[in-house]
């Protein structure tokens, strides 16, 4: 009896140990970088299509959240870290850092100049969201598959 | 012993005339370039033609933007199974690009995938799907290109492995798949479904990556649209029909933005070539992309035509 509590206590444990693990894997934690920026990116994306009312402090926020994660983004790809978890990740990450690093600083300064425009209105937002945006498809065209 | 080799002799002349009478380049019947010679042409509507045909995606040199995406040097590396197609210069440079062409040529190109010097081009320029473009788009296509700047930067041959590097073959290619007909049959008759099954069907050329290959290149029938491992290497072109699970869940006005923006309805964004398509489909109105989208909900859906493993 008590050896199956012991065993169950040490599975459970483990268990819950890989999905520590896992949640801290470089893939997860780069797919939920991307995801938070992603969330930001459609929070302003829904005031300039004017489905949500401009909220000058939301737009900040969300500014300020993808000029930090991006500049943590490129650490998460050491190597090793090339496939699994559903890594969406290309080759060329690896083969061309350097590129893919200014890629990611690139993005974390037109970030920096968009809060430092303070956009005052929903038209002010949408002169910084267009050229911020086009950083995603910029770096996304080489440094990210699609997987089935 | 004799007999049997005049007889087998007799068998290789038949079939190697057969071959060649069956590979033979067909031009665009004369009474359509005709038509095209006589036709009045738009330059201006001939850009819209020009976004919509994505042809700065492989004629423009690698990694161009903004204007420089306007002078089509060339040299895009396409890969696939056969080898490397590189694309050529198709700028107004009368030496090293198409400047001198009439007309005819330029339809002979686009509608049948004929050369000026008669020969086959390879499907790798997607005339299998510009066959289905209409007189008026070929002639403002024509007279747009003529605007571009010129350039002097020679094209660089394809890196083909035999056999495919014979090009008479692709006249075989073209026997079993080169056609101007429908990839589908739409139940209604509506003027938008039909504009957006030209765009998607013809110009857009979409089925070209996102429709999956039998051995010889050839599109698998039945498996329009269902996406294909890339041609290029790892991962997949997501299926497009309203199967699957890449875009079933999106509406018709989710795929218009997507085609405008780049922006998935969760806020991802594009990659790959994909990148490109969107860049040059932001140039077209918005009621072209909103047919694309209605034609996209209107096809028959189908599962993955890429596995798991890709």
């Amino acid at each position: 009896m008590k050896f199956r509590i012991v065993m169950t206590a040490t599975l459970l444990g483990l268990a819950a140990a890989t999905f520590a693990h896992a949640a801290d894997e470089p893939q997860v934690v780069r797919q939920e970088m991307m995801k938070k920026i992603g969330g930001a990116t459609g929070a302003m994306a829904k005031m300039v299509k004017g489905e949500t009312p401009y909220d000058q402090a939301a737009a900040i926020a969300a500014l300020q959240t993808i000029a930090d994660t991006i500049t943590l983004f490129p650490e998460q790809f050491p190597e090793g870290s090339e496939t699994g978890m559903e890594s969406e990740a290309a080759p060329a990450i690896w083969t061309n850092k350097a590129d893919f690093e200014a890629k990611a600083m690139k993005l974390h300064a037109d970030a920096e100049a968009a809060i430092a425009a303070n956009p005052a209105d929903v038209d002010a937002l949408k002169a910084v969201f267009g050229p911020l945006t086009q950083n995603c498809g910029s770096c996304h065209e080489t440094y990210r598959l699609k997987k089935g | 012993m004799r007999a049997l080799l005049k007889i087998l002799v007799a068998l290789a002349v038949i079939a190697g005339a057969a071959f060649w009478f069956l590979t033979e380049p067909q031009p665009v019947e004369f009474s359509r370039v005709q038509q095209l010679i006589t036709m009045r042409s738009d330059a201006a509507r001939g850009e819209q033609v020009f976004w919509a045909g994505g042809c700065a995606s492989c004629h423009a040199a690698a990694g161009a933007e903004g204007d420089a995406r306007l002078v089509l040097s060339g040299g895009v590396r396409l890969k696939s199974d056969f080898g490397t197609f590189v694309a050529p210069n198709i700028s107004p440079d009368p030496v090293a690009g198409i400047g001198n062409w009439t007309i005819a040529e330029f339809a002979n190109a686009m509608l049948a995938g004929v050369a000026p010097d008669g020969g086959h081009y390879y499907p790798s320029f997607p005339y299998g799907s510009y066959s289905r473009m209409s007189d008026a788009d070929i002639a403002d296509l024509y007279a747009f290109l003529n605007t571009l700047p010129p350039s002097g930067v020679a094209s660089a041959p394809h890196e083909l492995a035999f056999p495919f590097s014979v090009r008479r073959l692709v006249g075989g290619w073209k026997l079993l798949y080169f056609n101007a007909a429908p990839r589908v049959t739409l139940a209604s008759a509506d003027a938008v479904l039909a504009r957006g099954q030209y765009l998607v069907e013809g110009p857009g050329h979409c089925g070209e990556c996102h429709t999956p290959r039998d051995l010889i290149g050839g599109f698998r029938s039945g498996e329009w649209l269902a996406g294909a491992p890339n041609p290029e290497g790892e991962g997949i072109i997501p299926n497009i029909t309203p199967g699957g699970s890449d875009i079933s869940g999106w509406s018709a006005g989710d795929i218009a933005t997507y085609l405008e923006t780049g922006f998935t309805p969760d806020f991802d964004t594009v990659g790959g070539s994909m990148v490109e398509v969107v860049r040059n489909l932001a140039h077209l109105p918005a009621s072209d992309r909103e047919a694309i989208a209605a034609y996209l909900k209107a096809i028959p859906a189908r599962p993955n035509g890429y596995s798991a493993a890709n």
